[in-house]
Parts: structure tokens; sequence; C-alpha cells
């Protein structure tokens, strides 16, 4: 069972999400989800200043393996993205609830993240997919 | 000779399993009335010795005419050893190497390919080839509008200059997508985009601007100007280019203060013959940026366990079989035969024996024009350089003069009346290198002649027929 923080947020559809003190949130996908995809060439990231809706697709995570795409866990602002990445998309196997985030958004709706899976929620959407 | 590898008894055997009485019982719910009645026009079979015979019939009817006809394609020499060696066994299949440890010698073909493609458009990288030049072009468009992260823009500035064919194909191709071509008028007195004319659109947001060179006209466009333009209002460049004039005119990469940022075209000067208007092929190459968004197969070189050099096909995760319906486009193949005759072209006559046959072209031209231009009835009508076609007025009715030529043997150029009707009586002629100075003097008598019939002055004396039994008169 891969690595599941209790301190985030997260979704059906593998990304993570954790509240800064600003009141933005920032958004990655989960150690699972980079397990999956295997070793990260590319991450097209979302411009900032774009307004994206709750589960529009904003990002697209490139492996060796596959293309997947990443979606807006809530709605909101994009506010910052992770330009390490560009260069260095490795960081998002390496450490993906740290270095390896994606994108920061300033939520339109604040209470739209209590509306996302905790972390046994999410440890449950894991198992599930095992099975 | 049967293709079907089943057998009666396999047939009674598929039909049992799964209780169907006749294959024809198959197709029962398919009301009648939407049943074809059997292929009435379809003649009976022949033997191969009278559909030889027959063709070779159709194939004399055409007659070996001497053509001053470009317009998007052109009658370039292609040596003898190109087709030789394109249609031996082991290029004249045109499926896609998915196996590299079975197809090295396509995968290496095709990456010579991409790297000749990309240093003589000046871009980072090349696709394995598209279909034709317009359907390019097309996806050159596609790909714009994805690619420029600063347009939300899905409008694209497309001058008239473009081979109407290819505007055309374009439309058909990019406008469910919600896709808007914004016409560019060109200057009546150049037959070019005037720079300048492009200021009431700033401001606007247009995600690409497309740049032919040369243009439909054969006129060159001032592609620096246009390419700055285009940058400093957030645009994206499309160099639309002729391949055989880029050995001799600078690059779409090296366009301006940047250079443009997508390049594409027809590829049928590089070793396609004239052939009924196909097969030919298109290419298209970009910036590295901008890879991820290109459409097409592009094959990489890189090292095996061993660190031996091989080749295989990258950047797959943009392509439909990946990514599903958010694949960059739903082009996967290419031209692989049309793509591997080019190679062996580009590599036969070299970049000084391509530049030799941009320059003769350009000069032929140019002595084409002058001839023609000193006939009464004939003129010039652009005043910018060319490249190796022109568009030219004549006093008689364009379609009547292109038939008497035709009676001839020559076919005398296309008729811009259908798409340009503005420019009155306008031909767009070409003379590649391969018409002499003969060919050139053929055709001006003829014209001559033919001009002079249908005007209502006395025929013109000054030209006489240098040697009339060689052409005929």
């Amino acid at each position: 069972m891969s690595n599941v923080p209790a301190e985030l947020k997260y979704t059906k559809s593998h990304e993570w999400v954790r509240r800064e003190a600003d009141g933005s949130v920032t958004v990655g996908i989960t150690e699972h989800a980079q397990e999956l995809l295997g070793d990260m060439v590319f991450v097209e990231l979302p411009e900032v200043g774009r307004q994206l809706a709750a589960e529009e697709d904003c990002a697209v995570v490139e492996s060796v393996k596959a293309a997947s795409d990443v979606y807006a866990p809530i709605a909101g602002e994009v506010t910052e993205a992770n330009s390490a990445l560009e260069d260095s998309p490795e960081i998002v196997n390496q450490n993906p609830y740290g270095d390896g985030w994606l994108f920061r958004m300033q939520p339109a709706d604040a209470a739209e993240i209590d509306g996302l899976l905790d972390a046994a929620g999410y440890a449950a959407v894991v198992a599930e997919e095992a099975h | 000779m049967p293709f079907i590898p089943h057998t009666e008894d396999d047939v009674k055997a598929m039909l049992a399993a799964i209780g169907a009485d006749s294959i024809e019982a198959l197709f029962d719910e398919i009301p009648a009335e939407l049943r074809a009645r059997g292929l009435e026009n379809v003649p009976a079979g022949m033997t191969e010795m009278a559909i030889g015979r027959l063709m070779q019939q159709r194939a004399a009817q055409d007659g070996q005419p001497l053509c001053f006809i470009g317009a998007g394609a052109y009658e370039h020499h292609i040596p003898a050893l190109v087709w030789e060696i394109a249609t031996r066994g082991e290029f004249y299949t045109a499926y896609t190497p998915y196996q590299a440890e079975a197809s090295q010698g396509t995968l290496q073909l095709i990456y010579e390919f991409q790297s000749m493609i990309a240093g003589l458009t000046g871009m980072d990288v090349a696709n394995a080839s598209l279909y034709d030049g317009a359907s390019a072009l097309a996806e050159a468009v596609l790909m714009a509008v994805r690619a420029n992260r600063k347009s939300k823009s899905k409008r694209i500035l497309m001058p008239a200059t473009v081979h109407p064919d290819y505007r055309k194909v374009v439309h058909t191709i990019v406008h469910n997508q919600g896709i808007e071509l914004v016409e560019l008028p060109y200057c009546t007195e150049g037959g070019n985009i005037l720079p300048e004319s492009l200021a009431r659109f700033e401001g606007e947001d247009f995600a690409a601007l497309v740049i032919p060179q040369p243009n439909f006209f054969g006129v060159l466009e001032e592609v620096d100007a246009l390419t700055d333009w285009a940058h400093a209002n957030g645009m994206l460049a499309i160099g639309l280019v002729n391949p055989t004039a880029l050995a001799l005119l600078s690059p779409p990469g090296e366009w301006g203060g940047k250079g443009a940022d997508i390049a594409c075209g027809d590829g049928q000067p590089l070793g396609s013959p004239l052939a009924s208007g196909g097969p030919y092929f298109g290419f298209m190459g970009c910036k590295q940026e901008h890879v991820r968004q290109m459409p097409g197969r592009i094959v990489g070189r890189t090292v095996d366990l061993d660190g031996k050099r091989g080749f295989t096909l990258t950047l797959q995760a943009r392509e439909q079989h990946i990514r599903r319906a958010k694949a960059t486009s739903n082009i996967c193949s290419n031209q692989g035969l049309m793509a591997a005759a080019a190679t062996i072209y580009m590599a036969s006559v070299g970049a000084g024996g391509l530049e030799r046959v941009a320059a003769a072209s350009h000069a032929n031209t140019r002595a084409l024009i002058e001839r023609l231009t000193a006939i009464d009835g004939v003129e010039l009508v652009f005043n910018r350089p060319v490249f190796h076609e022109a568009v030219l007025r004549i006093t008689p009715p364009v379609g009547e003069v292109l038939r008497a030529l035709a009676v001839q043997d020559i076919l005398g150029g296309y008729d811009l009346g259908k798409d340009y009707p503005e420019l009155g009586n306008a031909l767009l002629v070409c003379a590649t290198e391969t018409r002499s100075a003969d060919d050139i003097e053929c055709y001006a008598q003829n014209l001559e002649r033919i001009i002079s019939r249908r005007s209502d002055k006395p025929v013109c004396t000054k030209l006489k027929p240098q040697d009339p039994a060689k052409h005929g008169f």
C-alpha cells in the first residue's frame, strides 16, 4: 500500500489537495498515481490565471508508459505552476507530495475542499481498484 | 484469386455455430430497398493481356505534353536511382514500424527524412510526413490552436495568397472544431500580403498567421516582417513552404527575429512524379517547444542496452493508440513510400544539387516571363520578385488560349479566373529546370500565334520560328 498522508484531501482521479495558510490550495498527483504511470518524461501545466471548473482537465503528466490528464479537484483560479517540473519531471516520481506538486489555485469556494475524499476514503478507492 | 481464406466447410461450420442458414441470411434485417442491387455498371473481368493493352491506350491519350503548369505540383527531374531504390521490397511497404527490433532500416530512413526536412526548414524537429500539403496546413492550424497558450482564440489569419485548394481543405478539416479562418487580401500591385495592412488586426486575438513562401502567385512574401508581426501580436507563425525553394530562400526557422513556429508544405517536388494529383506527401516541422503538440509519427535515435545506436518511434503519447480521443491528431500513418523517395532524392541530388534545381527553375521562369511578356497582349501582373511561377494577363479569355495550346501539346498554365476573377484573364505559369530554352520558345511562338489570331490587330510578324521543323510549324 502506497503512502497516503492523513493531512491531505484526495480525488477519485488520484489528485491530492493541500490547504495552504494563505487560503490557496496546492495540487499534485498521489504516490499511487505516479507508481501506476512509471517514470515521468514530461509534465504540461496550466497557465497562471486560468479559471478552472471542478473536474476540468488542466494538466497532463506523461510517462514512458502513458500520458494522463490531471483534473482540477475544485473550481478556482490557477495562481502558480511548478516550473521546476519543466526540466525535471522525475521530481513527480521522487517526491509526489512535496517538490513534485503540480500547481496552486485560489479556490472559488473553499467549502468545496471539504467535499473531497479524506485519506481513508482515498485509500479505499485505491484498495477497490486493486481488486 | 481466393482472397478469403475460409473454405466452404469453414463457412458452414461458422454458420451452424450461430444458427444461420446462409451468409445472405445475416443481412435479413437490412430493408430490401436499402440493399445495393449488384454493381450493374461494372463490366465483366478482363485478362491481364487485355487490361494491359487498355491501360497503355489510356496512358497514350495523355500524350507527352510540354508542361508549364505549377500551381502546387511541379515537374522536376527525378534521378533514375530514386525509384529504383524506393521500389525495393525493403521500402515498398508503408506499414508503420511499431516493432523497432524488426524495422531498423525503415526507422533509420524515416529518421534521415526527418533530419533532412528539419535541416531544410530550419526547424528543431520534423515528423515522419503527412498526407499532402493541404492537409499538412490543416494540421498546422489545429496544432497552432492547441500550442498557442497565450491565445484563447480559435481564429487564424489566412492570406488569400495561399493555394485556393489548400484553403478549402483547411476549412473542411477545421471548421467543425469551431476554428475560423479570417482571409487576408493581397496587394494588387505586388501580389503579396503587405505587412502594414495587418495593423488593423492589432489588439485582436488570433492563434496564428499563415505565411506562404513563395505564395500561390509564385511571389515572395515579406516573411521576416510578417513573422515578427505575428509574434509581436501573440500569434504563432506558420510557414507554408515549397521545399525546392528552401534551397535558395531563408528557411522558416530563420524568419524574423525568432523564426516561424511551425513549417509545413507539400513534398511532391522532392521525387514524386506528377501523377493525376498523387500520391504526394506533406511534411511538417516545428520548434522543440511545440513538439508535443505536433501530429504524426516521430522517429527518434537512441542507444540500446549495449550502447549501440538504434531507432524507434518516440513521443508516442501524442498519438491516438495511447492518447485516444485526446491525441494531437487522428493522423498516425505517414506517406512512407513517397517520403522514402524524397529521402533518396535529397540524398542523391544533395544540398548543392537541390540548390541548382532551384536556381535553374528560377532562371527558366524569369526567361519564360521575359519571352512571353515580349508578346503583344501579354503582361506581367505583379511587380514583386517570384521563385518559379508568375501571373500573366493575356488579352483573350484564358480558357480558349489554354485549349488552343493543348491542341499543340502544350499545357500553358493554370487559369486563375475561377479563384481570382478580379485579376481578369490571368494565367499562372511555371518553368522548372526541366524546361529548355527550346521549350520556352515553342510555347512563346504558339502563344503569340494564338493571341494574334484572336485579336483585332494585324498579325504581329516580329517573331518568326527559329527552327520551324523542330517545333512542328
